[in-house]
């Protein structure tokens, strides 16, 4: 077990392009920490780096307190998990959990028994002498596990091991990975491209969008304070909503506006953002998660300018909770690049289930009365909006 | 004579190739029958064609002297005798040319199964530029006609000494063989995962342990097919060994065949059964393995 730092460490592929840029990570040890982000975000490619199949162009990867730049991949006593797998295919599952410790020369009866263990946690005890073509998807993945834990290595590092498991395997399998940490609390670097794989199983999420780290937080951290649009709108599901408002003075507080809609900015919020007031008289770009825009009927109102008429257009009733789809003005329609970004991440099976297009979605009570067509007036939670700059991006309160 | 064995196995694939569109096009036009009884003609003559020589060799071989230069010949074999095999299995000379055949054909495959799955390997695996042009210099070598460069091959050879070696035509059929033999592991070991690679060095491998543990294995039966289809390029291959070999005791079958004369009259039917028995060795090996032959053929072709 052992830390696993990343200093300044840059991918360039000839050609100058950049997969990673200036990567600055501290991986503690016995950490559970997952790189995500879109296909092509640079996720993969670093931890390859870690792992010493990709050279690293510049900067340091430390594993324990020794720099892995120039050390072969078997010199860095780290294990792998690959996304389809990787069992050789010519070796039954008690020769492929072995393969490594036999390079190690390590003594036969040693061998077994970490087998054992290992198969035993996993449960694949009953599948040790078969081929991996006699097994099941789920059955490879914990015998690719099983090959990853008698190793006892420094570091796990894990390339999309759920993605080629059908849904419901995937979730047992999260568990069953989340509990294996639990248990044997080896530092593990996890990548995926499923923001709920992320959610779930992450001590620290560090998202990436084109090579470059967009924030590095647990993961409700990063839910509640997102530092930009686009990891607003990657974590989370369904995804953050967006406006664009303008952002006024009123009564001394700051209120964001759009169309009859002036919600109030809390005291404590502002507080914390004191650089609010330069955006005063400016656009703004709202972003409301669904589950704080409530049915007005449900709650108590404080003020009528919290509230937006809407037209529902799609109500989704999944039993604890209703999902209210509804479209606002075009010109109130907030578009960045980020979102062009993370609607391609919707479409590619991963987070955000946007597959409405401009829909905003609320996240109601299952109490609600509310109909497809019929106009009814929606409560945001106030204290719970965010604001980002239209330009930058980045997160103002 | 394995040369029209080997037509006659692709004779057949085409016919295959025919008899599917034969197939296809029986629902539309009810001529079924025609067209399918056309199909066993043509299958029949083709088949005719191409095992011919190879039938009329084994008639030779079988039949009493008089009968094979009789005029006019016989088309179905009139008499028998065991002769000519008789003949040939009693020379001793046969029996070391075809222990010969054997020793370059077979130290040829290992040679250039060693070199060519190093080569193979790294041209599959590594990024480097000019790789197609690597590949079509190596193809190149394959096109050089052989009697371009026999003369100074056989002057080096003999300032070197090899010449009535072993080697000479071990060395020679290796550089004829090699382009082969790269060509077809390359298009094997691409299409093994290069996960597999990663995943064992990450357990532990250097480069080579990888390639040897779990490479080699995996690409087993493109390398078994290589194999073949080398031995039998080594094991038919006349004119290096003609060229470089003129001492019999180093002769392999190839050249000695020719060579069943005495003085006076030529033994054709000692040599119609040296053909024989050097072709239906390598017959039943093309059978036996046909599959895997095509496989190795048109691997990466396409994908499956």
């Amino acid at each position: 077990m052992a830390e696993v730092t990343l200093e300044d460490v840059n991918k360039v592929y000839s050609g100058n392009v950049v997969a990673v840029r200036d990567m600055n990570l501290d991986i503690q040890d016995g950490e559970f920490i997952v790189f995500v982000g879109p296909s092509g975000c640079g996720k993969s490619t670093a931890l390859r780096m870690i792992a010493g199949l990709e050279d690293i162009s510049s900067g340091k990867v430390f594993i324990g307190d020794n720099i892995v730049n120039d050390l072969q991949p078997r010199e860095r006593d780290i294990a792998m998990v690959f996304q389809n797998y990787a069992l050789y295919p010519h070796m039954n599952v008690r020769e492929n959990m072995g393969f490594a410790l036999k390079l190690r020369k390590m003594d036969k009866g040693e061998i077994d028994r970490r087998v054992n263990e290992a198969a035993k946690i996993l449960s694949i005890e009953r599948f040790l002498d078969r081929k991996p073509k006699a097994l099941s998807g789920g059955q490879r993945q914990r015998v690719a596990l099983g090959r990853a834990i008698v190793r006892e290595p420094k570091a796990f590092l894990m390339d999309e091991p759920l993605s080629n498991l059908d849904a419901k395997l995937r979730v047992q399998m999260r568990t069953e990975i989340g509990k294996l940490h639990n248990r044997i609390g080896v530092t593990t670097i996890y990548v995926t491209h499923d923001q709920t794989e992320a959610m779930t199983m992450a001590d620290r999420i560090v998202v990436l969008k084109d090579g470059i780290v967009q924030q590095i937080a647990s993961p409700q951290q990063m839910y509640d304070t997102p530092k930009n649009i686009f990891v607003a709108g990657f974590i989370g599901s369904p995804a953050m909503n967006f406006i664009r408002a303008h952002l006024e003075r009123e009564n001394g507080g700051y209120v964001a506006a759009f169309g009859s809609t002036r919600i109030k900015l809390t005291r404590e919020a502002i507080g914390e953002h004191p650089d609010v007031g330069e955006y005063v008289n400016r656009e703004v770009i709202v972003g409301i998660r669904p589950e704080h825009i409530e049915d007005a009927r449900l709650v108590e109102i404080t003020s009528d300018s919290d509230c937006v008429q809407v037209t529902p257009q799609v109500i989704e009733s999944m039993g604890s909770e209703k999902y209210v789809y509804f479209s606002v003005d075009r010109e109130l329609a907030a578009h960045t690049k980020s979102m062009e970004d993370m609607t391609a991440v919707g479409a590619d099976g991963g987070g955000s289930t946007d597959d409405f297009g401009d829909l905003m979605v609320a996240r109601i009570s299952p109490e609600s009365t509310v109909r497809e067509g019929e106009q009814v007036k929606m409560a945001v939670e106030a204290s719970k909006i965010h604001l980002f700059d239209p330009e930058t991006e980045q997160a103002i309160l | 004579m394995a040369a029209s064995a080997g037509a006659g196995n692709a004779t057949r694939g085409n016919a295959q190739g025919a008899a599917g569109a034969v197939g296809s096009g029986k629902g539309g036009s009810g001529g079924g029958t025609l067209s399918s009884a056309l199909f066993y003609v043509f299958l029949f003559l083709f088949v005719l064609v191409s095992v011919a020589p190879l039938l009329w060799v084994f008639k030779m071989s079988i039949v009493q002297k008089s009968e094979v230069t009789a005029t006019p010949p016989t088309i179905l074999p009139q008499s028998f005798t065991g002769q000519s095999y008789s003949t040939i299995f009693s020379d001793a000379s046969f029996q070391k040319a075809l222990i010969n055949s054997i020793i370059i054909a077979g130290v040829t495959t290992v040679v250039c199964l060693f070199f060519g799955a190093i080569a193979a390997y790294a041209i599959a695996r590594l990024r480097f530029n000019f790789k197609n042009l690597v590949m079509t210099l190596i193809l190149a070598i394959s096109f050089f006609p052989a009697v371009a460069i026999i003369a100074p091959l056989f002057i080096q050879f003999r300032a070197i000494g090899l010449i009535n070696t072993y080697w000479s035509a071990i060395i020679a059929d290796t550089v004829f063989a090699l382009p082969l033999t790269i060509w077809i592991l390359v298009s094997f070991f691409k299409e093994l995962p290069p996960d597999l690679e990663e995943a064992a060095k990450i357990d532990g491998a250097t480069t080579l342990q990888a390639f040897r543990k779990v490479i080699v294995p995996l690409a087993a039966p493109g390398v078994f097919t290589t194999a073949i289809l080398t031995f039998i390029f080594a094991w038919n291959e006349f004119l290096f060994a003609a060229t470089f070999l003129y001492e019999e005791s180093v002769q392999p079958v190839t050249v000695r065949i020719p060579n069943f004369a005495t003085v006076y009259t030529v033994d054709y039917g000692a040599q119609a059964a040296a053909a024989v028995v050097v072709t239906v060795p390598l017959v039943i090996l093309v059978l036996i393995f046909q599959r895997r032959i095509v496989s190795g053929l048109t691997a990466g072709a396409v994908k499956g």
